[in-house]
Formats: structure tokens, sequence, C-alpha cells
């Protein structure tokens, strides 16, 4: 799987962000240690951590909004680790983004044809063409063409989440940067929303950066997958490795926490989860007395 | 989605547009806006209107009363009170306008640029703005009078100066507020230039305030300056209604209403704006309430008629049904509408729950389970209606067949005895300002009627049980010192602490990681075990379900579809929803492929 995508879009290497602390000389609180990733031409990369890890850092740090202290961020050979806002503004074409909360995405004074349109008119584009451009939006993210002059309150979590996909898609970008695009969202609604995403790289070729808490989403979404912990990458694969057999003990705790849906299996699935917590406290009690 | 997001849509469409009309509704915004445009009209039109020009003088009638010529009679110059009266309004109005505008062209800027960027000219704007605010006003203004002489003029740009950081404020506070919405970030990413996103994104969300703060700014504008000019430090050649009210003072013995209409005409301006100002801020306010609740209209008088008298005792409930711990029949829970009618959120439900035995009722978001979960709590909001059925508690209604609400009385013998519960939001759920070991131990005193001192030895055991590893440690912490999972842990210890033989858990694991979630899970299975309590469930996870539940019920806008064994409703499932549900789960899906076979359009 991993051969067909010999082009790397993105890289990320070694990069640490540092947010400043509040007090004076007081140490800087480090969210990112030395994080590497790479992701191919219409690749999906899942990343998959517990809340705190540094997983929506990591897609905020790709998208600008978080500050680079060291190592670099790569994005079709150039390097945007300080892209200038003008920069960015070239870049918006090729690199897009679906925050979580529908709620707070969409400016709640603007009408969904203005949000639409705003990225198109950024690049230039005139009237005309971005509005023929909104409507073929809307459709490609089945929403009915009436939405252009309606609220983003008037919409369900789902709807609203298909406006903020539907704008990341305006341009046409190659990497959209999705953080737990789906986690506010029911699960009837999770489901066609994760239908649309996968559709949508059908059609156009696009690569995901895809952050979520949900092992389950990651895995039916991803062809890669890098798990985050404490700010740090333990283990990265194919998808089909990660999060059906993984190496690393994090993830194995991550794997068996997730509950399914048949109560014998959940009880077989507990026990293990007993069993693989009680070999991993043997052997760190181990390690510690070995130190 | 559910019906009721609809219902929210719908009614704030509706309020959207009718922010100017609502202001037009209240009576005081009427008489506002009503006075105001008639003074601007006036003052627009003045040449027109005065029969005489504002300084024109006629030494022959002095201090005259009104007749004909002189519609309010004439000043010790003999000059018409009418005329000067409608030739102030221009330059009153007119210069309490430049006070508004120059304090807003200060402090608007200035507020959009330290609340967005922060950093150092937020430092030194604020510095500036302490200054500005320490300064003593009236002093100021006498001062400037001395160095630039009597203009109304400059003094009303120097007062809008010393305002300016009321905007300033303001603005700060409100653009800091929306800095960091994601939806600012989004436009960010777009590229959009710093300048760009303040005028398009971050402008509108002061907008509202700055209408509002204009008004009460421009009322007191007009005060000050009328006060300055009252006090002898107006420009005597210029009409206004505080040079007016100074001249109408001087003679105050001779012509008394010569003070009577410019103190009218101020008083009624300041008033208006003052008035215009709150209608302004209620509308919008209004605006809020019906986004932000769709559950706050009063009930109806229709509906509270329909209440009877209270019966002192609960009837009695049918024979045979008392062993179950919990019995819910029928039940149809309502919200009041604007129009009168009761809109039903929970419609025919009927559900029994047994000792020792764990109920899940699951369903997504708007289907009403958290609404039937806490009418058993007696929790419902003050206007929810019982439209119909009843719910049995051991034995006993606590809502009669025919009540239209929870009977509070019945309930609050129960809550925190018999029925606990366990929250969604760990963190929002306990208090702040105390300890965790203050709150777990006050509500065993009260209840168990202990000492406190073996409520805190019961406490410590508590946390123990919980499985905290230091309770006397967590006893002593202020809950932001815990993570999530541990606060959740501190309200199960809660939730067990006086022995309840229910346990209403509403989503306990949804704001936790998974992990943490697994570990919750295995804590209220053990506990529930051990203390054989009956526990009902609300969850949208089959997972947890799976997990907890002996049985469980399944809930789509309002109804029951689905209820039985776990096994048998995940094994099998009859209803179309409920398999449509369990089909969106992606535990053993094949990775990469479509989990709806249609795209579908009413997510």
């Amino acid at each position: 799987m991993t051969g067909a995508f010999q082009d790397d879009l993105l890289v990320v290497d070694d990069l640490v962000v540092e947010y400043p602390s509040k007090g004076f000389r007081k140490k800087p609180f480090r969210a990112l240690t030395d994080v590497s990733i790479r992701i191919g031409q219409g690749e999906t990369l899942g990343l998959v951590g517990e809340s705190g890890s540094g997983k929506t850092t990591l897609g905020r740090a790709v998208l600008g909004l978080a500050p680079v202290t060291a190592g670099t961020i790569t994005f079709e050979g150039e390097d945007i680790s300080h892209a200038s806002r003008k920069h960015r503004q070239k870049l918006s074409r090729d690199l897009q983004v679906v925050f979580q909360d529908p709620y707070t995405s969409l400016n709640p004074a603007m009408e969904i044809g203005d949000i639409l349109a705003e990225p198109l008119t950024i690049q230039g584009i005139g009237p005309t063409e971005s509005k023929a451009r909104v409507k073929e939006l809307l459709d490609h993210v089945n929403l009915p063409s009436d939405a252009l002059h309606r609220q983003p309150r008037e919409f369900s979590g789902g709807q609203r989440q298909r406006v903020a996909i539907a704008r990341a898609l305006a341009l046409s970008p190659k990497l959209i940067v999705c953080d737990e695009p789906v986690s506010a969202l029911d699960l009837t609604t999770q489901a066609r929303v994760l239908d649309l995403f996968l559709q949508i790289q059908q059609d156009t070729g696009v690569s995901y950066l895809f952050v979520s808490h949900d092992l389950d989403v990651v895995r039916h979404i991803s062809h890669r997958v890098a798990v985050m912990y404490h700010g740090e990458i333990v283990e990265q694969g194919p998808a089909a490795q990660v999060t059906v057999s993984p190496e690393h003990p994090y993830t194995q705790r991550l794997l068996l926490a997730s509950p399914v849906p048949d109560p014998d299996r959940q009880e077989e699935r507990r026990a293990n989860r007993r069993r693989l917590l009680d070999e991993q406290r043997a052997s760190a009690e181990l390690a510690a007395a070995g130190a | 989605m559910s019906e009721p997001v609809e219902i929210k849509a719908s009614t704030a469409t509706l309020a959207r547009t009718n922010v100017f009309k609502r202001i037009l509704k209240n009576p005081l915004g009427i008489f506002a806006v009503a006075v105001l445009t008639i003074m601007v009209l006036v003052a627009i039109f003045a040449g027109w209107i005065a029969p005489f020009g504002e300084n024109a003088a006629n030494i022959g009638k002095t201090l005259s009363g009104a007749d004909s010529v002189n519609l309010l009679g004439t000043d010790s110059a003999g000059r018409d009170t009418f005329s000067r009266l409608v030739y102030g309004a221009q330059t009153t109005l007119l210069s309490a306008l430049l006070c508004a505008a120059v304090a807003i062209a200060i402090g608007l800027p200035a507020g959009l640029i330290a609340g967005y960027y922060s950093g150092p000219f937020d430092s030194a704007a604020n510095w500036v703005v302490n200054v500005l605010m320490a300064l003593p006003g009236i002093i100021v203004l006498l001062t400037i009078r001395a160095a630039f002489g009597p203009s109304v003029w400059i003094s009303m740009i120097a007062f809008g100066i010393l305002i300016s950081p009321g905007y300033f404020r303001l603005t700060r506070t409100a653009v800091q507020s929306v800095r960091n919405e994601l939806y600012v970030d989004a436009a960010r990413v777009s590229g959009l230039s710093d300048a760009r996103i303040i005028t398009r994104h971050i402008f509108s969300v002061v907008r509202a305030p700055i209408i509002i703060q204009t008004a009460i700014v421009c009322g007191v504008a007009i005060s000050i300056q009328s006060g300055l000019e009252f006090l002898g430090l107006g420009d005597p050649t210029v009409a206004t209604w505080g040079v007016m009210l100074s001249e109408g003072f001087k003679n105050v013995y001779l012509a008394p209403t010569l003070l009577l209409w410019p103190a009218l005409a101020i008083g009624l301006a300041v008033g208006s704006l003052v008035l215009l100002g709150n209608a302004v801020r209620d509308a919008l306010e209004d605006r809020e309430k019906v986004t932000v609740s769709k559950r706050n209209d009063p009930p109806t008088v229709a509906l509270q008629m329909q209440r009877g008298p209270r019966k002192k005792k609960a009837a009695n409930v049918e024979v045979g049904t008392e062993k179950h711990l919990v019995k819910v029949s029928h039940l149809a829970i309502g919200y009041p509408q604007a129009n009168g009618t009761l809109k039903p959120v929970v419609n025919d439900v009927s559900f029994t729950v047994d000792r020792g035995e764990v109920l899940g009722i699951v369903g997504e978001s708007g289907s009403g389970k958290s609404q039937t979960a806490f009418s058993i709590l007696g929790l419902l909001p003050p206007e929810a209606r019982i439209m119909s059925g009843s719910i049995q508690f051991d034995g006993e209604y606590t809502v009669e067949p025919g009540e239209d609400t929870v009977n509070q009385g019945r309930l609050s013998a129960l809550r925190g005895k018999r029925i606990s519960y366990i929250p969604q939001e760990p963190m929002s759920n306990l208090d702040p300002a105390y300890t965790i070991g203050s709150q777990l131990v006050a509500p065993m005193v009260t209840v168990l009627g202990i000492s406190k001192a073996e409520a805190k030895k019961r406490a410590l055991k508590l946390l123990s049980d919980v499985g905290i590893v230091d309770p006397a440690r967590t006893f002593g912490a202020y809950p932001h010192e815990v993570s999530g999972g541990m606060a959740q842990r501190v309200l199960i210890a809660g939730a067990i602490s006086c022995e309840p033989d229910l346990i209403i858990a509403d989503e306990p694991t949804t704001a936790l990681d998974v992990t943490v979630q697994a570990e919750v899970l295995d804590l209220i299975r053990d506990l529930q075990k051990r203390l054989g309590v009956g526990v009902i469930l609300v969850t949208h996870n089959f997972g947890v379900v799976a997990d907890l539940c002996d049985r469980v019920v399944v809930m789509q806008a309002g109804r029951l579809v689905e209820g039985g064994q776990v096994r048998e409703i995940l094994g099998a499932p009859q209803d179309p929803y409920t398999i449509t549900l369990l089909d969106s789960m992606l535990e053993n899906k094949k990775p990469m492929t479509m989990l709806v076979s249609q795209g579908g359009t009413t997510s």
C-alpha cells in the first residue's frame, strides 16, 4: 500500500512545538517532541491519541496556527515551517482545514454563500465564477442550493460540517487537515460524513491528515496511522497493522479499551484488556527493578 | 437531524430579521425612537421651522410671555425662545454626535488592534487608557475651556477623548472573546490578511455593543455639555440648550418658563437616548435567548389551568407492579411553544428497571433519552409538562397518572438518598470553590444525619473504593487539581455515598478518553455488582451498552422503538432504526468502504 504514494506531499521532520509558559523564566510548555510524519498524494494519514497528546497541535502547526520551535514542515518540496501570511495565502489553494466543532468554525453572522465564497474571493476569483463554484460545492456535499442565503444556525451539526467541508474543498486543495471532524456528530451522521470524506478522496485524489481520538474512525478512513502519546509519535505504520495488531503498549491499551457492540465479544475484549494491563504493569515493575 | 433542532432553527430565523421590529414592539423603544426622530428632524430643518434667527434680538420685547409672535415668549435679550430651542437642538445633538464620533474613532480601532494582537500595543494602549480614566474629567474640561475659549465643539472633542476608554475596553473584550474562535482560524488558513479578518469576521461581534454604548454616550455628552454651559462656561453666541438653561436660571424669578423649556428638551433627549440603548440591548438579548435555549417560553395560562388540587398521599400503584424498582408507563413529556401548544419531546415511553439490573437507554441527540432520565430524577426544567403517563419508584408513584408535573415533594425525599445521579461532564459538576472532600461530606451529613468526622471517614473509604490511590490527597484537593477521569470517580463516589437503590448515569463516559472510559466502566460494573443497585445508563454508544447493560431500550425522536435483552437487540435488531444505528458503527466494517449506500442529504 505504501508504495503507491511515492511522491510525498507533506513531510514533517523532527518537529518541536513549544508554547511560552506564563510566569517569568518558566520553562516553556513542550506540546510536540521530535515528530516526523509524511503524507503522499491521495493518501490519508490517521493521527490518533488521547486528549492532550498533541495530535491537534500537529495539525495546527501544519496549518501555521501553532509556533514551530524546531524541525521543518515541507509541503510539495517547499519549507513552510515559518511561512508568511502572503505565502499562506498562496498555500491555502492547496492546504485546507476542517475543524472539530461545526458550531464555532462557521461565522454565525455570515450567510453560507458568503462563507463558501470567501476563500475564492481571496484568490481573486470573480463573483460570477465563484457563484457557480459555490453551487457546485453545495451539490458536492449534498446540501440543497437554497442553503446559500441561510445562516449557519439554521443547520444541524452534520449539515454544518458539510458546509465546513465544502469550504475546505472550494479551492480544490491537495491536502486537507481534518481535526476531529466527526467527533461532535451523532453516530448515523458520522457515518454519512465519513462516506463523504471517502467519496471526495475518490473523486479528487485529495490527501487527508485525519486527526481523531477514535481508533475505529481512524482505522476506517486511513491508509496509514500514527499514534501520539504525550507529544510524541509512539507508533506509525499501515492502518491494518497499527489498528489491528499494534506493537506499542499504549496502542495496545487503546485498541482494547474501545468497547465493541456485542456483549460476548466485549466480555472477551475486557478480559484481554485486563490481562494486557497486568502484563504491562508486571513488565514495567520488572524494568524498574532492573534499573 | 432531530426535531428539536429543526424548531430551534426556524424560531432563530424568525428572530434574526426582527431586531428593529422588536425595538418598536417595546413601548419604551417606540417612545425613544419617536422622540429622537422628531428632535433630529427639527434639528435638520431648523432654518425653516424657527420663525427668527437664533440671535435675532428684539430689545423692545424682553422676558415677554407666550403670544402669537413668540410662541414660547422671549428671553432677557428679547430673543425668541422657540427659535433658540429649535437651533439649540441642532447644536446640542450635533455636538453630542461629535463627542461620540471622536470617542469611537479613537476607542474602536485601538480596541480592535489591542484585542486581536495583544502584545506590546495592548500593554501600551491599556496604560494610556488607565491614565485617561484617572484624569478628573471636569477639571480637564475647565482647563481646556480656559485655554481654547468657550467653544462647544472643542469641549466636546475633548470629552470624546476622555470617554474613549469606554469604547476601547468594550471592543477589546469582545474581540478577545472571538479571537480564538475556529472560524477566525479558518480565515487565517485561507490566508486572509489581518485587516480583512478584523473587518469581516471580528467587527460584527462589536457592532451591537457599540450601538448601545453610543446611545448612552450621546446622552452623557448632552448632560455634561449642558452642565458646563449652565455653569456659564458655554459660548453665549451659540444657542444651545445648556446656554438657554443658564440664561433661564438667571431670570428664574422673572420668567420661570425660560428654565422649563431647555430643561424639558435636555431631559427628553437624554432619557430617550438611554431608553433607546436599553431597547436595543433588550432586542438583541431576546434573540440570544431564543437561539441559546429553546425552552424558555413561559407556560401559557391554558396549561396552568389544568392543574388540579394536589392530593396529599400518592395513589396506590397497580397491583403486581410494585416489585419493579422503576416503572415508567406511557410517559410523554412536552414543552410549551410560543403558540400555546405543547411540543412533545418524549412520547409514550414505557419500561421497567428491577433491583440489581442495568438498563441502557440508547439514542442520538434529540431522541429524548436524557429527558426521560431526568423525569425519573425529577430534574426537568420547570416549564416541562408531563403530558401523559406515570412513573413509579419502588411501589409508589413519583408521577401519578394525570399529574402534569413531577411531584418535587415526593422526589426530594428520594433524590440523593435512594436515587442518585452520575453526570456527563465531571468537571462542571464539581464546584471549583470547595475541596472535593467537603463536597462529599456535606450531602452525607444532611442525608444520612451522621457527624462530620464519621462522614469524612466514609468519604475516604468511598474514594479508595472507587479506585483512587491516595484518598487523603484527593479528599483535600480542589476540582481543578484532578484529571477528568479522577473527577468522574469522585462523582461516582458521591453517587454511591448514600447507598442508593437506583443510579442514573447520563453519558457518564462520553467526556472521557477511551482508556479512561474503560476504567470508569469497569468501576461502575464492579460497584453495581457489589452493591446490587439498579442502574439506568443513558448513552449513545452501543459499545458501552454491550459492556455494561443487561437490557436496553432504543429511542428515536422521543419514541421508544425497540427494547429487550442486550444480546437480542444487538445481535438481531428488528426495528429499522436500530439496524441503521448498528450499521453506522465502524467496528468490524471493511475500511475505506461506504457505510451508508447512498450519500443522503438529511444528516
